[in-house]
């Protein structure tokens, strides 16, 4: 029985993260270009717990654990400013939202 | 048998995560975000991380995407009209990326010469108990740390939803 050799798991880590970038840069909709920072957050994790297994060690898991919660915490917060923008704006284009940079 | 689960997992994920960024309206990349999520937690489990596979799936797939959706049916997002991008971003930004990702893959290759293999049930360091002990004793401080975070990020997102209200 032949398993997988672990550079496999942290190349597609480093996929799905360049993805999340390029989703990151590319996109205009406030909401993706948050999805895509989810992504981002992903692929670090499959990374950490790839070395977790490597190391077979769990410390790569507790970082890991950690990341999720930091992410469910900006998700809460950054969905509540998406909302506010929105109200008061009436877009979620973020070429529109751009009073910060003048 | 890992390697096939592997890569049918694998594939899932690469396809929904271009999905993710190419798709024109949100309510699409949401669904495909919880497609990559569920084939992740998939790879965790091969990985050993029983714990973390749930997590995944109860807090990413099942929590903070239900409220992605729950937003973007709020406010009712279309997709994307303009495109806007620059002519040197168009033309530059796939052979960059692909660039970068060949680079990396050359470099994970030289640091993990595939000698290592990844088997189902060689590591049983995930498990709820491994993972509870070592959360509640060397890394309580943080742990309590992060609980804080999640408060502070709890009030703040009540006092944000709250100004729309008052005004």
């Amino acid at each position: 029985m032949t398993g997988v050799p672990i550079s496999w798991y942290l190349i597609l880590s480093a996929v799905l993260f360049s993805l999340g970038v390029a989703g990151f840069l590319f996109r205009r909709n406030i909401i993706t270009v948050f999805m895509c920072i989810e992504l981002m957050l992903n692929g670090v994790n499959l990374s950490f717990i790839t070395f977790s297994y490597h190391l077979k060690h769990v410390n790569g898991q507790i970082y890991s654990f950690f990341v999720m919660v930091v992410a469910a915490a900006e998700a809460a917060v950054g969905l509540a400013i998406i909302l506010t923008v929105y109200k008061s704006r009436g877009t979620l284009n973020i070429d529109d939202v751009s009073s910060m940079k003048n | 048998m890992d390697a096939i689960l592997f890569l049918i997992f694998a594939v899932i994920a690469v396809v929904c995560g271009i999905n993710v960024v190419v798709q024109s309206h949100p309510i699409s990349s949401a669904i495909s975000l919880i497609g990559v999520m569920g084939s992740l937690a998939v790879l965790y489990l091969l990985l050993g991380a029983e714990f973390l596979a749930a997590a995944q799936v109860i807090v990413y797939a099942g929590a903070i995407m239900v409220l992605f959706v729950f937003v973007i049916m709020l406010l009712n997002a279309g997709g994307e009209t303009g495109r806007g991008r620059s002519f040197l971003a168009q033309l530059l930004g796939a052979p960059v990326l692909i660039a970068f990702l060949g680079l990396m893959a050359f470099f994970v290759q030289r640091l993990f010469p595939g000698t290592e293999m990844v088997q189902f049930g060689a590591f049983h360091g995930g498990t709820a108990q491994a993972v509870g002990r070592a959360l509640f004793t060397q890394f309580l401080l943080p742990f309590e740390v992060i609980s804080v975070l999640i408060l502070i990020a709890v009030l703040g997102a009540i006092v944000l939803a709250r100004k729309e209200f008052d005004r």
